[in-house]
C-alpha cells in the first residue's frame, strides 16, 4: 500500500491508528484520581508530542542515516516559526501557507548553513553547525530584533496587515485557523468520570506528522536513502567507486532542515508567539537526546523518544514532594521521608537529572535506544517459546 | 591607543577562562583522543569547590553577646564563624576574606579525582567506540553533573567576593605612563591573568621538562610504541585526564569572583571552548592557549562602541564568524597538527 512493502504498512498503519487514538490511550486514568496527573491526554501536550515528533523524524534523516551529527537544527525550527508568525502577520490567520513559507524558508536557510557545514564531516561538521545555530539565536535576540521581536518574541496583534483576512474588530484576538477550524477549539466528551479532549489543532499537526512519517520511510527505503547510509558506513569507499557524496548528504541536510522548519511553523500554527530562546542551542540538544534515547536511524525510534521526553518534561515535573509523601505514606514514618528524600531529586524541578542518566545509560548500553531495547526484551521472550520445543542437546530418556 | 589597551586588557580575562578550557579540552583530546562535552561541567564545579569551601569556612555557631544589645534591650545573638574560635578574630576573618585563593588548595584535589573517576568509571569504555558516541555520553554527563549542583545550590548565581584587598579596580594607565582615568582595570582581573598564565606555564613546564611529561608527549605521538617499551601508558593518561580536570576546576575558582558562579555557567563556557579548540587546531596546546586569548581579545574588540556602531551586533557573532571562516579556510585550524580528526 503506497508503494510500501507490508512490514512498513503494518508501522504506518500502527502509528496513524496510535495518533487518531491518542486522546484515549493518554488519558488512561479517571479525572480526579490519584493517577490523573499521569494522564498526557490534554490539547498541548499532544500538539507537543507530534511535533516534536516532527523534528525528531527530521533529524533523524540527517543523523540516522548519514551519521552527521549537527548540533544546530533549532535554528531551523526557529527560522520556520519566525516565516510562519509573519505570515499570519501579513498575510493571514490561516495556518496553511503559514506552514508552507516555513518550510520553504527553513529549507533554504539549511541549503546555505549545509552549503558551508558540510565541507567538513565529525567534529567538526558539529561545531560548524552549533556556530551557526549560536549565530543565528544571538542575532535574533539583538540586532534582528525588527524581524524577530527579540526577547519579547512576536505575536500576532489586532492591528496587523493580514490583507486576505478582513479587518477584525477591536478587541477581538486573532486565532490561528484552518479555514475557519481554529487551532485551539476542541470537543470534549466525557464518559464516566474520563473527559477525552480532542482537539482541532491537534489532528491538524497528526496529520501533518502522519504525511512526514510516511515521506520519512519512503526515504529510508529509497535508492537515496541506501546512499545515504552508504556516506554513513564508509565514505572514503564511496568516493573510491567514483561518487561524490556531497549532494546527497546536503539533501539529507536540507530535508531535515525543511522537517524542522515544519515542526516550527505548526508550533506556531498551534500556539502563536515565537520566542528567540527556541533556537537556543540547548534546543537542538534535545533533539539529539530524542533521537538517541528513541532510537537513531530506525523509523519509529524518534518519534518514541520525542514522546518519551516530552512526557517527561510535563508530566514528571509536575510531581512534588507533597505527591511522593501521599504515594509512600503506607510505609513507616521514618521510611517514608527516607524514600521521598531519596526520589525527590528525580523529579519535580530535577527531571533534568533522571533524563540526563537515562540518557547516558541508553548511549551506553544501549545504543540502539528503545527500539534496540523493545527487540532484545522481544528476542528474549521469542527465544524462551523457541527453547521450550527445541530440544537442548541432552537427551532425556522418554517414559 | 588608550582604547585598543583597554580593549585588550578586557579581553584578557575571557581570553584566559577560554584559554584554560581549552587547554584541558585538548590535553584530553591529545592523550586520550576523547572529546569531552563535559569539560564545561567541570570548569563549573570548580568554582562550585569554591563556593563550598568559603560556605564551610564561614560556618558559625550562635553565642549570646552580653555587651551587645538589641533594639529591645536583650542581649544580642551573634554568629561566630568557628575558624575565629580556633585562630582568634584577625586570623579568622583573613581566612575568611581569602577563601576563593584558598579554593586553589581544596580544589587541586577535589579536581584530580573526580577527573580520575571519571576517566576509570566512564570514559575508559568509550575509546573504541565512534567520536559521536562519546560527544553524546559526555554530553549526558555535564547534564546530569549540573543537574546535581543545581539541587544542592540551587539555579541562582552565588555571590562569591575576592579578597577585599583585590576588591576594586586601579589605574593600570599611569603605571604604562599615559594620563590618568585612561585605562581603569578591576584588580583581580589582571590576577586572573597572571594565574592564568602561571598554570599554562606550569602545565607546559610539566609536558616539558619531567620524565612523566616526556613519556606523555611520546604517548600522544605513538601510543603504541610506548606501550611495546613497557610503559603503562593508560595510567599516566589516567592522571593527565585528571589533570586537565583541574585546569578546567582552576578556571572556574578563580572565575567565580568576575561571575557568580551558577549551575549553567559551564555549559555556556564549553561551547565557546570548543569554538576555541577548533579555530587553535585539534590537537595543538600552544593552538587552544592562542586562540583562547586571541578570541577573548576579538570579542572585546568587537563590542567597542565605534565597531558596533558599523556592524551592529558583531560582538555577538565574533567568535562563530571566525571559527567559521578559519575552518572553511584553514581547516587544521591554526596550529593544528596532520593527521589529527581527519575523518
Amino acid at each position: 500500500m503506497f508503494g510500501l512493502d507490508k512490514k512498513d504498512t503494518r508501522l504506518l498503519l500502527l502509528v496513524a491508528v496510535l495518533v487518531a487514538l491518542a486522546p484515549f490511550i493518554l488519558n488512561p486514568f479517571p479525572e480526579g484520581s490519584g493517577m490523573a496527573q499521569f494522564n498526557a491526554g490534554y490539547p498541548d501536550l499532544m500538539q507537543r508530542f507530534v511535533i516534536f515528533g516532527i523534528f525528531a523524524i527530521g533529524f533523524n534523516i540527517l543523523f540516522g542515516l548519514t551519521g552527521y551529527l549537527s548540533f544546530g537544527h533549532a535554528a531551523f525550527l526557529g527560522v520556520g516559526s519566525y516565516a510562519a508568525i509573519w505570515m499570519m502577520k501579513l498575510l493571514t490567520m490561516n495556518v496553511i501557507p503559514a506552514v508552507i513559507v516555513s518550510v520553504i524558508v527553513a529549507g533554504i536557510f539549511s541549503l546555505a548553513v549545509g552549503w558551508i557545514s558540510l565541507r567538513r564531516s565529525g567534529i567538526y561538521f558539529s561545531i560548524l553547525t552549533l556556530a551557526f545555530a549560536q549565530m543565528s539565536y544571538s542575532l535574533a535576540y539583538s540586532v534582528l530584533t525588527p524581524i524577530t521581536g527579540g526577547e519579547t518574541g512576536l505575536q500576532p496583534k489586532v492591528n496587523d496587515a493580514r490583507i486576505l483576512d478582513g479587518a477584525l474588530t477591536d478587541g477581538a484576538t486573532p486565532k490561528a485557523n484552518l479555514f475557519g477550524l481554529e487551532m485551539g477549539s476542541s470537543i470534549e466528551w466525557s464518559v464516566g468520570n474520563w473527559l477525552f479532549t480532542f482537539n482541532a489543532g491537534y489532528y491538524v499537526a497528526a496529520i501533518v506528522m502522519l504525511l512526514a512519517f510516511y515521506l520519512s520511510i519512503r526515504i529510508f527505503r529509497s535508492p537515496f536513502g541506501m546512499m545515504l547510509r552508504a556516506v554513513k558506513s564508509n565514505q572514503q569507499r564511496l568516493n573510491y567507486t567514483g561518487l561524490n557524496a556531497k549532494p546527497y548528504t546536503l539533501a539529507a541536510f536540507v530535508i531535515s532542515g525543511m522537517y524542522a522548519g515544519l515542526a516550527g511553523g505548526l508550533m506556531v500554527a498551534m500556539d502563536t508567539q515565537v520566542g528567540a530562546e527556541r533556537m537556543f542551542w540547548t534546543a537542538s540538544g534535545e533533539v539529539v537526546l530524542m533521537s538517541i534515547l528513541g532510537g537513531v536511524g530506525t523509523l519509529i525510534g524518534p518519534v518514541l523518544g520525542a514522546g518519551a521526553i516530552k512526557y517527561m518534561e510535563n508530566i514528571l515535573s509536575k510531581i512534588n514532594s507533597d505527591i511522593l509523601h501521599t504515594w509512600f505514606a503506607f510505609l513507616p514514618d521514618g521510611l517514608e521521608d527516607f524514600v521521598v528524600t531519596l526520589i525527590y531529586p528525580f523529579i519535580g524541578k530535577g527531571w533534568h537529572l533522571t533524563l540526563g542518566l537515562i540518557f547516558m545509560l541508553v548511549v551506553i548500553f544501549l545504543p540502539g535506544g528503545l527500539v534496540e531495547g523493545g527487540q532484545r526484551v522481544a528476542r528474549l521472550f521469542g527465544r524462551k517459546k523457541k527453547s521450550t520445543d527445541t530440544p537442548d542437546g541432552k537427551t532425556t530418556p522418554a517414559e | 591607543m588608550e582604547a585598543i589597551i583597554l580593549q585588550i586588557l578586557n579581553g584578557l580575562d575571557k581570553g584566559s577562562a577560554y584559554a584554560l578550557i581549552a587547554l584541558g579540552l585538548t590535553l584530553i583530546f591529545g592523550t586520550l583522543g576523547v572529546v569531552n562535552f563535559a569539560h564545561g561541567a567541570l570548569f563549573m564545579i570548580g568554582a562550585f569547590c569554591a563556593v563550598t569551601l568559603s560556605r564551610i569556612i564561614s560556618t558559625s555557631h550562635t553565642i549570646i553577646d552580653e555587651t551587645q544589645t538589641d533594639f529591645l534591650g536583650n542581649p544580642l545573638k551573634v554568629e561566630v564563624p568557628y575558624v575565629m574560635d580556633w585562630f582568634g578574630e584577625a586570623t579568622g576573618a583573613a581566612i575568611i576574606d581569602w577563601a576563593v585563593p584558598l579554593s586553589i588548595l581544596f580544589a587541586i584535589p577535589v579536581m584530580i579525582a573526580i577527573g580520575v573517576i571519571m576517566e576509570r568509571g566512564l570514559i575508559k569504555h568509550f575509546y573504541k567506540r565512534p567520536h559521536a558516541d562519546q560527544i553524546l555520553v559526555t554530553f549526558g554527563l555535564a547534564i546530569v553533573l549540573q543537574e546535581i549542583i543545581k539541587y544542592y545550590y540551587g539555579a541562582n548565581p552565588i555571590p562569591t567576593p575576592a579578597p577585599s584587598a583585590f576588591v576594586g579596580s586601579f589605574d593600570f594607565g599611569t603605571m604604562l605612563g599615559f594620563e590618568a582615568n585612561q585605562i581603569i582595570y578591576p584588580y583581580w582581573r589582571i590576577i586572573y591573568f597572571a594565574f592564568a598564565a602561571i598554570i599554562i606555564g606550569a602545565v607546559f613546564a610539566f609536558l616539558q621538562f619531567t620524565t612523566f611529561g616526556m613519556v606523555v608527549r611520546a604517548g600522544m605521538a605513538d601510543r603504541e610504541t610506548v606501550q611495546l617499551l613497557g610503559i603503562n601508558i593508560d595510567r599516566r593518561f589516567t592522571l593527565m585526564f585528571g589533570i586537565a580536570a583541574a585546569v578546567a576546576g582552576l578556571a572556574g575558582v578563580m572565575y567565580t569572583p568576575i561571575n557568580s558562579p551558577n549551575y549553567h555557567m559551564g555549559m555556556d563556557f564549553l561551547v565557546l571552548s570548543f569554538v576555541v579548540v577548533v579555530v587553535g587546531g585539534m590537537g595543538s596546546l600552544p593552538g587552544a592557549v592562542a586562540a583562547g586569548f586571541l578570541l577573548g581579545i576579538l570579542e572585546s574588540f568587537a563590542s567597542m562602541r565605534e565597531v558596533l556602531n558599523v556592524l551592529p551586533g558583531l560582538n555577538q557573532i565574533i567568535i562563530y564568524l571566525v571559527a567559521i571562516i578559519i575552518l572553511l579556510t584553514r581547516p587544521r585550524g591554526l596550529m593544528g597538527r596532520k593527521g589529527v580528526m581527519e575523518e
